[in-house]
């Protein structure tokens, strides 16, 4: 355990280059699984979503409805256990700059299909039975204050107007990866009051989710669906939730290209420090290791401890790193909560990050190690004085 | 006279690979932030080209975009109408009455679909739009299933190119025309007759009326009038003020995401910076010993250092422009989360991106270096000179 | 017959360190003169305080008490701003190890104590051409240290100490990093400054051979003047 000796003294040397180094790691590391939770975030979202629920929406694009007769056709369907459905809302709440979603569904239906939404006995009965009632997620409810029983107003931008609802129910996520962040009201309220307001837009859906009674029969069921609308004046599409949800991953797609790229800047960064500095360290003991040699040991042991130093240096860095990651990943999601409602440092994170740190010490380590294995004993002991 | 900028300037040279690598980090800090600032000016000019000053767009109240709002025929043609509206040469008024959905079509390369904007045209609608022209083909005939494709639109999706078919709402249209809107928004877009669309989509009303004024100062007067009429539903809006709310929440997440990371990225670099100036500054130890014994000031000493470090971040500066640059050669395609369709833009370089990217540069530079300069100047003249 | 006035004159000189909490005292009420034209050589075992002397009468280290008088100036009430000011235009300094800037050219180096005077470009080259031809190094002016022996890099160092004509040249060991016969060189060459241009060498060295070229020796032991003075 000599060498190990030698490593962390060596390491220790320069407390001020290895402080700063090691900072820089940290730094690094941060950006990059907060970068790598960005993608996640944005994935897991879709992990989130089922694979045996099916989303049927009209086939032009989700900004045309569906008629709610198709709720009976599809019901009858060979496999289907249970359907629901919906409109997307997308009302405002005081301005632009609070942003959630908001949708209005079938309420019984929606609940029963989504059992990653917990929420209270009473407050589920209060909430079906109050047609103006909504119930919010956990953080939403945390983040706006709302008690139960509260009007809140919403207005809308497809449905224009002031719409009041009032706070019947919090449900919470059954998962880490389940937001906490939309507000829910009945379907039955828009429509009742399109039906007055205007006519022409009531009876109708923005899409159906579906429950299958086996969830290896998606794709079939899925065509059996858009089999039954195909000619109509709504064609549907009928995917599963999971693919629903990665199609709108695809349309950002770029974003995500861009920022995994970045992650793989940060890493260049920290590499190019970290080689800086293990260039300059080991330039400075040419000597030393001049001295080493005529005792006899080999470039190769000289190789390794230059390694090993490099290697100290970036996974101490890379614990720091880690043991911060997640409260800054806290503060990060606290201030983007808008953009991201759920945002959880996976564990794959981690294992990337100690496999960069790795990686950045090996590649750190090379030119150094190499000039210290093809250095005459002359050469460095020339160095010296 | 203090110390020689040649002083700083050659010691860079004497340990090329730590000068590199350290270069390198800044090269590559500058290079993101230069990209970011270049993304978001490339997103803010081509909505703000998208639109124009002098033209006036009318969409539901409260509604965000033209996709999400509703103008019946009746308040059409009372806008039709109104005295600020131009005449054209023709003797009617300039004024367009459109309907805009959005359609899921497959990309050519990967076939996934994305959402892409279809905009039903009237007569007018090509003239109050002097950024667009026709480039191959024709215009749609009215009355006819016919559609005209915008450049990027032809070029990134299946059956949109010229003479080729697109299959929505159970017809087929087939492209007659490809039209060149330089990088607006409109080359993201359809354009096909509107009458034509609404039926075919079902949809009775119109999304939104455009105008060209006749006097642009009119607007204000125009604008409060319009609000507090209680025959209409719609509200006025600048054009060009329109597109560039279009773009607020995707400006927002990229310059928030583009510049945090930013300034991370600096830590990494200027720490990088760091460590090679207290290693220059130990290394020449001695140095720093003789000059202050020959008479040259704590004040000469610091500002050596500190010059050194500088020009250290103004090479890595340069650098990471000249590479940013090569970004303009990139087409951006996304979904605009504002509006759920797809806006593609690109990367665009001006003279204020690159004084903020050097000055960034330099910063790094001086907050780098300033600590080791100081320990520079601080030293002891009889130790220093003990030193080596 | 009067005496011309010693250039340098110290009285009751003290100077002590500090580690850790112990008090170290180095040099103990020193009182001694140069005189104009004198080729001084300051010797004494290592630890003896010499050096430490030499820096206080360079004026790059401040005394605990007592008085340093050079050409007529208290040095030891001058600020440091204004001591780095004295220094430029009153000592040339020549150390053991040379201390070249490595990377400025022979010429570079010996034009850099003039950047601190009120010269042109053009008076700078001059002078500085001049005290290296002095030197006889005008073949290698646009070398860098690195290119040079130890000898040549020494009379760099000389032609640089003279360039701005100083009250008093001060040497720290000049010969400790050479070989004999370009130690023997250096020694010439400082001697003839001292006889040609009457220029006043205050030099530290353990070396007898060095001491022999001087026309003073003075001795220190312990921080202590020995009263001995072989003229």
């Amino acid at each position: 355990m000599y060498s190990l000796k030698l490593i962390l003294k060596n390491t220790f040397r320069h407390k001020l280059r290895t402080f700063l180094t090691m900072m820089g790691i940290v730094v690094a590391l941060l950006a990059f699984g907060l970068l790598r939770t960005v993608i996640t975030t944005w994935y897991g979202m879709v992990d989130a979503a089922s694979a045996s629920r099916l989303v049927t929406r009209n086939s032009i694009s989700l900004i045309f409805p569906l008629p709610i007769s198709y709720y009976e056709k599809i019901r009858h369907v060979d496999g289907v256990k249970s359907v629901t459905y919906g409109t997307w809302f997308g009302g405002i709440y005081i301005d632009a700059k609070h942003f959630f979603a908001n949708e209005a569904l079938e309420p019984k239906g929606f609940l029963d299909l989504y059992p990653e939404y917990v929420l209270r006995p009473d407050q589920k009965n209060a909430f079906i039975l109050d047609r103006k009632g909504f119930i919010a997620g956990r953080k939403l409810v945390e983040k706006y204050g709302w008690k139960t029983g509260d009007t809140v107003t919403l207005k809308g931008t497809i449905f224009p107007g002031n719409w009041d609802f009032v706070m019947r129910g919090i449900y919470s996520g059954r998962t880490r990866n389940t937001e906490e962040s939309a507000f829910i009201f009945h379907w039955d309220y828009l429509n009742e009051t399109l039906k007055k307001t205007a006519p022409r837009r009531a009876d109708q859906a923005g899409f159906y989710i579906i429950g299958l009674t086996d969830p290896n029969r998606a794709a079939e069921v899925s065509l059996a669906i858009d089999g039954m609308f195909r000619n109509s004046m709504a064609e549907t599409i009928t995917e599963t939730e999971k693919a629903f949800h990665l199609g709108f991953l695809a349309m950002s797609e770029a974003i995500l290209v861009a920022i995994r790229m970045l992650s793989m800047v940060v890493i260049l960064i920290i590499m190019v420090v970290m080689a800086n500095t293990m260039v300059m360290t080991a330039r400075e003991r040419m000597g030393e290791y001049a001295v080493f040699k005529t005792l006899g040991f080999g470039g190769g042991y000289i190789a390794g401890l230059i390694l090993g130093e490099s290697l100290l240096i970036c996974l101490a860095g890379c614990m720091i790193a880690v043991v911060l990651t997640y409260p800054v990943a806290d503060i990060f999601a606290a201030a983007l909560s808008d953009f991201f409602p759920v945002f959880v440092v996976s564990r794959t994170t981690i294992y990337l990050d100690i496999a960069a740190s790795v990686f950045v010490a090996v590649v750190a380590a090379v030119v150094p190690a190499r000039r210290a294995m093809t250095l005459t004993i002359a050469q460095g002991l020339r160095r010296i004085g | 006279m203090g110390i020689p900028y040649s002083y700083s300037l050659r010691n860079l040279r004497t340990r090329l690979l730590t000068t590199t690598l350290t270069a390198a980090g800044m090269a590559l800090v500058v290079f993101v932030f230069a990209s970011v600032l270049m993304l978001s000016e490339g997103l803010r000019q081509t909505l703000t080209a998208t639109g124009s000053y002098d033209n006036v767009v009318l969409i539901r109240k409260s509604s965000v975009s033209e996709v999400q709002s509703g103008v019946e025929r009746g308040q059409a043609s009372l806008l039709e109408i109104q005295p600020e509206v131009a005449s054209g040469p023709d003797g009617r008024p300039m004024l367009a009455k459109e309907v805009v959905v959005l359609i899921s079509l497959p990309k050519r390369d990967s076939g996934k679909p994305s959402n892409v904007t279809i905009r039903g045209i009237g007569k007018g609608s090509l003239s109050l739009r002097p950024q667009v022209t026709l480039a191959q083909g024709r215009m749609p005939r009215p009355g006819s299933w016919e559609i005209v494709t915008g450049g990027s639109i032809a070029r990134r999706f299946r059956g949109a190119g010229l003479g080729e078919t697109l299959r929505f709402a159970m017809r087929d249209w087939r492209v007659v025309g490809i039209f060149d809107a330089g990088n607006t928004g409109f080359n993201s877009e359809l354009w096909g007759d509107a009458d034509q669309l609404m039926q075919a989509f079902n949809r009775p009303v119109y999304s939104s009326v455009i105008f060209r004024m006749r006097d642009p100062s009119e607007f204000q007067a125009f604008r409060d009038r319009i609000v507090s009429d209680p025959r209409l539903t719609v509200e006025p809006k600048r054009e060009i003020r329109y597109y560039e709310e279009q773009s607020e929440m995707m400006s927002k997440f990229l310059n928030i995401l583009g510049l945090s990371l930013s300034i991370i990225f600096s830590l990494g670099a200027t720490i990088g910076a760091m460590i090679t100036m207290y290693a220059a500054v130990a290394t020449r130890t001695s140095e720093i010993g003789t000059l202050r014994a020959l008479g040259f000031g704590r004040g000469s000493i610091l500002t050596a250092f500190l010059l050194e470090a500088l020009f250290l971040s103004l090479i890595g500066g340069l650098l990471g422009l000249f590479f940013a640059s090569f970004m303009q050669l990139i087409t951006v395609s996304t979904l605009n989360f504002q509006t759920f369709s797809e806006l593609a833009f690109s990367f665009s370089l001006n003279s204020r991106i690159v004084v903020a990217s050097l000055m960034f540069s330099l910063f790094m530079g001086f907050v780098g270096g300033f600590l080791p300069a100081v320990r520079a100047a601080r030293m002891n003249i009889v130790e220093a000179l003990r030193t080596g | 017959m009067t005496m011309p006035p010693p250039i340098v004159r110290i009285e009751d000189l003290y100077k002590s360190y500090s580690r850790g909490s112990q008090i170290i005292p180095v040099l103990e009420k020193i009182t001694f003169d140069i005189a104009e034209g004198e080729f001084l050589a300051l010797m004494g075992p290592s630890g003896s305080g010499k050096t430490t002397l030499l820096n206080l009468i360079a004026g790059i280290d401040k005394a605990d008490s007592g008085a340093i008088l050079v050409a007529g100036t208290d040095i030891s009430l001058l600020s440091e701003t204004e001591l780095a000011a004295w220094r430029s235009r009153n000592v040339g300094f020549i150390f053991q190890f040379y201390n070249l800037i490595p990377v400025l050219t022979a010429l570079e180096n010996v034009e850099l104590p003039l950047l601190l005077t009120g010269l042109s470009k053009r008076g700078r080259l001059e002078h500085a051409v001049a005290a290296l031809s002095a030197v006889n190094l005008d073949d290698r002016m646009e070398h860098y240290p690195s290119e040079l022996s130890g000898g040549q890099q020494q009379r760099v160092a000389i032609a640089r100490a003279v360039v701005t004509d100083p009250t008093i040249l001060v040497a720290d060991e000049p010969t400790g990093d050479l070989d004999r016969v370009s130690a023997a060189e250096i020694l010439d060459l400082m001697a003839r400054l001292n006889m040609e241009l009457r220029k006043t060498i205050i030099m530290v060295t353990h070396d007898p051979r060095a001491a022999e070229k001087a026309n003073v020796t003075r001795h220190l032991d312990k921080g202590v003047l020995n009263s001995d003075v072989q003229p």
